[in-house]
């Protein structure tokens, strides 16, 4: 916008705008005053030995350190610490704080601390320098003969090209994507017996009170601490075992039967109220045991997803958008409790592809 | 064989006392006393016994009527009011001794006012009182009893039984009661209490009673001597010296998180002021002048 364009309002009365030179003054530097440390030869003195005292008393800390160290046995323990690990923590953190803070204070009270100014240079190069510099690498390049030996040039090149490759392959690791089928299944069967977590005990219908609630897995994930029977079960090993275990697990409770509200079609898959669901969150997988019996209702502690498990494990509250998968149950010959089968719905978290269907 | 003793030693008189006319007399009353004697030796003890228990059962129902008959009925049957009929107080029959012993042992019953769960206050009754009240709803119906002193007592457990408690633990408790039993949130006002400074023998009795909102875990599932695994974990990890320092409640990132935000921040910022701040000067021009003469001597 130049003066001729301004509106009239704004250039009435003003006259012509004198041009006037910097409206703000460039203030400089403050002016200097002197530190009492500077003044006082007793203060100064005094300061020194502030600055040497934590010096000082920083070495005997790193020695400390170093006696505490074999000293101190491992099961002692000091104000409900472990002396030990108090000890080390104290005596080197010390250590590291006093060298830290005398610095600090030497800058402060005794160093030179006149305030000088720097004033701020392009950040080119001259341009003789840039000259230079360009001379060497077209010398450098001649002499490498780059351009003469073209066999070495493109094997060089080659190579270099090649170790791309790795580092593509590599990321098949990240695969292979599970099958629908492989995410749908988990180790459950039919006749499988419901077994105690840790303890691996088969549990009977009867054992179960009102209001009860029981971690269990099936029988193949939790070995018995006895190889024949073990191998009877078929009990998995290793990854694999980790790998069921991770999708497997599940909770019983009982319920006052008549409380108990089955969806369509689940009317028989308790036993004497009793209810086994999936220990997996179907928000994002967490496992979940925190079972309020009063109230019927399970939550997940990773994201407060809540699910009624008197009414199908239906969701009451919370992120997770799936009811928690029931398996079904049954008795055996012997009285313990089985599944009739896989489980119906998807255990485990949700996915994108899943909300498809 | 006998003859000989008849004839020539004391039994020769009981021979001839036994053909007396009163000798059937005395054999009667010495039968009958004898009788007697022996029911007087067996007999009174189950009677005391029962009259002793029958007069806790009496004691337990007196207090019972002045303190907690208003919310579980004159006789244990429960409350129901309010529109939906919800359990004012629920039925104790067939709770146990096990529930009564948890519940006034520490102090949860009588509760103070209706809320979202019972707190835990000061123990109201005398442990004679609340042995009589445990007695007295022990009769009301079969329920968990005390648990005998043998899973309650956690001494001289081994090395191994305390590993396999802490896997029950971690498998079965630590949902609710955090991984070093600090006590954790629950919805709607509810909290699962920390388990530091409970006495074996209440947290047995939770277990199996399964107080408020806690499932229970029957004998039948968790062994007692599951349990007294379990319980001597617990006490183990209460009695563990902190080795990283301040546990802060054994809450995880939320303590710590607060702390570190709090206490740390404030230090870090404090100490960026020091190292930053202008001491005093001397603004004094008497005082530069003389820095000056010093300079020039």
């Amino acid at each position: 916008m130049s003066d001729e364009d301004r509106p009239d309002e704004l250039s009435r009365g003003g006259g012509e705008l004198e041009p006037v030179g910097d409206p703000i003054p460039d203030p400089g530097l403050p002016e200097e005053f002197p530190r009492p440390t500077d003044v006082d030869p007793a203060l100064e003195r005094r300061a020194e030995r502030q600055v040497a005292g934590a010096f000082g008393l920083a070495t005997l800390l790193t020695l400390g350190f170093c006696v505490a160290y074999f000293a101190i046995p491992e099961d002692k323990t000091l104000f409900g610490f472990d002396a030990s690990n108090f000890t080390l923590g104290m005596t080197l953190g010390g250590a590291l704080l006093l060298i830290g803070a005398g610095a600090v204070q030497w800058a402060r009270q005794l160093m030179h601390n006149e305030e000088i100014v720097e004033e701020r240079h392009p950040i080119e190069s001259p341009e003789e320098d840039r000259e230079i510099a360009l001379d060497m690498i077209t010398v450098s390049a001649a002499e490498s003969e780059l351009g003469r030996r073209k066999l070495i040039r493109n094997s060089l090149l080659g190579s270099l090209a090649v170790l791309g490759l790795p580092a593509v392959i590599l990321l098949r690791d990240l695969g292979p994507i599970p099958t629908e089928e492989e995410l749908r299944r988990t180790v459950w069967a039919k006749g499988m017996r419901v077994v105690n977590d840790v303890a691996g005990t088969p549990i009977r219908a009867s054992d179960l009170e009102i209001g009860q609630l029981v971690n269990a897995q099936p029988a193949v994930l939790v070995p018995t601490g006895n190889p024949e029977k073990d191998k009877a079960i078929g009990v998995l090993q290793g990854v694999e075992l980790l790998d069921a275990k991770a999708r497997a697990a599940v909770i019983l409770v009982r319920m006052v039967p008549d409380e108990i509200h089955p969806p369509p079609g689940r009317e028989d898959w308790g036993v004497n109220g009793i209810l086994c669901y999936s220990k997996i969150c179907t928000h994002v997988g967490c496992p979940i045991s925190l079972w309020e019996h009063q109230t019927h209702k399970v939550l997940c502690p990773c994201h407060q997803s809540t699910f009624d498990l008197a009414d199908g494990g239906k969701v009451t509250f919370g992120p997770a958008h799936r009811p928690l998968p029931q398996l079904q149950l049954g008795v055996d010959a012997e009285g313990y409790l089985i599944a009739m089968g896989d489980f119906v719905d998807q255990v485990g978290p949700s996915y994108p592809q899943m909300e498809r269907d | 064989m006998h003859l000989p003793l008849i004839r020539r030693g004391p039994l020769r008189r009981v021979s001839s006392w036994r053909r007396h006319r009163l000798a059937g007399v005395a054999v009667v009353l010495v039968a009958l006393s004898a009788v007697g004697g022996a029911y007087a030796a067996f007999a009174p003890d189950t009677a005391t016994a029962d009259s002793s228990q029958s007069d806790l059962v009496q004691e337990g129902r007196k207090l019972f009527l002045v303190g907690c008959s208003s919310c579980h009925g004159l006789n244990g049957e429960g409350v129901l009011a309010g529109e939906t009929n919800r359990n004012y107080g629920p039925s104790l029959v067939g709770a146990g001794a096990a529930a009564v012993d948890f519940q006034v042992g520490t102090g949860r019953m009588p509760m103070s006012q209706p809320g979202p769960q019972a707190l835990q206050k000061k123990v109201t009754y005398t442990p004679e009182e609340i042995e009589a009240l445990a007695a007295y709803v022990a009769s009301l119906g079969p329920g968990p009893a005390i648990p005998p002193d043998e899973y309650t007592d956690i001494s001289g457990i081994s090395q191994e039984q305390l590993t396999e408690g802490g896997e029950f633990f971690r498998t079965n408790c630590t949902a609710c009661h955090n991984s070093v039993g600090a006590g954790g949130a629950l919805p709607s006002g509810r909290f699962a209490p920390t388990l530091h400074g409970v006495t074996p023998r209440h947290m047995y009795e939770a277990m199996l009673t399964g107080p408020q909102q806690m499932p229970i875990f029957s004998d039948a599932v968790i062994t007692p001597e599951d349990k007294r695994s379990i319980i001597a974990y617990v006490k183990a990890v209460e009695a563990q010296p902190d080795h990283g320092g301040f546990a802060l409640g054994g809450f995880g990132p939320v303590s710590e998180g607060v702390v570190v935000f709090l206490v740390g921040m404030a230090a870090l910022v404090a100490a960026t002021i020091w190292i930053t701040a202008h001491g005093a000067r001397v603004t004094d021009k008497t005082a530069k002048a003389s820095t000056d003469s010093e300079a020039d001597r």
